[in-house]
């Protein structure tokens, strides 16, 4: 044992990986029912549910603004840490490139939404 | 010696063997050795170490799964010897192998130095919160306060669960489900006041994050404690210290 221990960040990026586990395994399914089922085979919903109009204003109301970046935001950080902690699953011993590489994914993702998000306005 | 039956039955064992003084990398070598049902892995390298081939080197003790000495990669999966039956495996070869993820010293012997410091590193001893005399009388705790860290206190320290942790084998640092469920044991313990001190190695860099959440630890646990939820606990406490300490300082926030 080193007799100085550094505190690790690492909660960051775990509590990240948490929130986006969570709401993945809340509205992962749905989501993909929604916009990989239902709508495009005319199932259960209204055919214009994901319209452009309708979708506009629903990014463009608060909650579903907040929502949509969670959703986007949150599920690349699960992935990008579940992905980086696989890495040598796979034969890659992951050090601060693949690090970089992954959480830096997640961060321009994060960004792109947050950008496209308030660039449509409220 | 075991009883000889009329029809005597014989397994196949391989055993990695190794001399860091001779040899260049570890090998295997096959033996015969005859068995009884009753036989379990451990007495069957015993039957060779008495019959067969003197120099091979394995620990021991109790026979009763109670001393955690005798840890072996049975077949590739972490089990203590004694508790392991050879007429499970057998027909077939029975494979018996150093504990993964540990330096070996000689041939099943391990070197446990490192496990052994990060024992001693995490305090596994109550640490008084103020001085008791005998006159005090004894502590009381209520079956709530016992049932936290019962199961915990069962570890024999039998490294298995290190052997099975696929993140100690990427990283040798990392402190691990045995030393980890121990120091639960002991912050979790209604007498102990040391919870500050071993929780800085919780949170530390060689802490609890390098796990995954596999969980295979709990699993080859021969006495059924749960390691990998030891381990869990404290990265929701970790982290809950992590984003509030500065909320509430308490002092010592590296």
């Amino acid at each position: 044992m080193k007799p100085t221990l550094k505190r690790s960040n690492a909660p960051i990026f775990w509590a990240l990986f948490g929130a986006g586990g969570m709401l993945s395994a809340l509205f992962g399914p749905m989501l993909v029912f929604i916009t990989g089922l239902a709508i495009p085979l005319g199932l259960l919903l209204p055919a214009d549910a994901l319209s452009y109009p309708k979708m506009l204003a629903f990014t463009q109301n608060f909650i579903g603004k907040g929502f949509v970046f969670a959703v986007i935001a949150l599920f690349l950080w699960h992935a990008a840490h579940r992905i980086f902690h696989s890495l040598h699953d796979i034969g890659i011993h992951a050090g601060t490139g693949a690090k970089l590489a992954c959480y830096g994914s997640a961060m321009v993702g994060t960004v792109i939404a947050a950008y496209a998000l308030l660039s449509i306005g409220f | 010696m075991p009883h000889m039956s009329d029809i005597q039955k014989v397994i196949e064992i391989e055993v990695l063997r190794y001399n860091p003084e001779t040899d260049k990398a570890p090998s295997s070598q096959v033996f015969e050795v005859p068995f009884t049902d009753d036989m379990s892995v451990l007495q069957g390298v015993q039957y060779i170490k008495d019959y067969l081939d003197g120099s091979l080197s394995f620990r021991w003790s109790c026979r009763m799964a109670i001393c955690g000495s005798c840890g072996m990669m049975i077949n590739g999966v972490p089990h203590l010897s004694c508790e392991t039956f050879l007429r499970d495996y057998y027909p077939a070869r029975v494979r018996v192998e150093a504990l993964n993820h540990f330096p070996i010293e000689r041939d099943l012997v391990i070197n446990m130095e490192g496990f052994i410091n990060k024992l001693e590193s995490i305090q596994p001893y109550i640490i008084p919160k103020e001085p008791r005399t005998l006159a005090q009388g004894e502590y009381l705790q209520t079956p709530e306060q016992l049932n936290l860290y019962e199961q915990f206190s069962s570890c024999i320290n039998c490294m298995l669960c290190y052997a099975a942790c696929p993140q100690f084998g990427l990283n040798p640092d990392f402190i691990g489900p045995a030393a980890t469920a121990l120091l639960h044991r002991y912050n979790v313990d209604s007498r102990d006041g040391g919870k500050e001190e071993r929780m800085d190695l919780v949170r530390s860099e060689e802490g609890v994050f390098h796990c995954t959440a596999v969980g295979y630890c709990s699993e080859v646990c021969p006495k059924h404690v749960d390691p990998a939820n030891a381990v869990n606990q404290n990265k929701t406490n970790a982290a809950v210290d992590y984003f509030l300490r500065f909320v509430s300082p308490k002092g010592g926030a590296k």
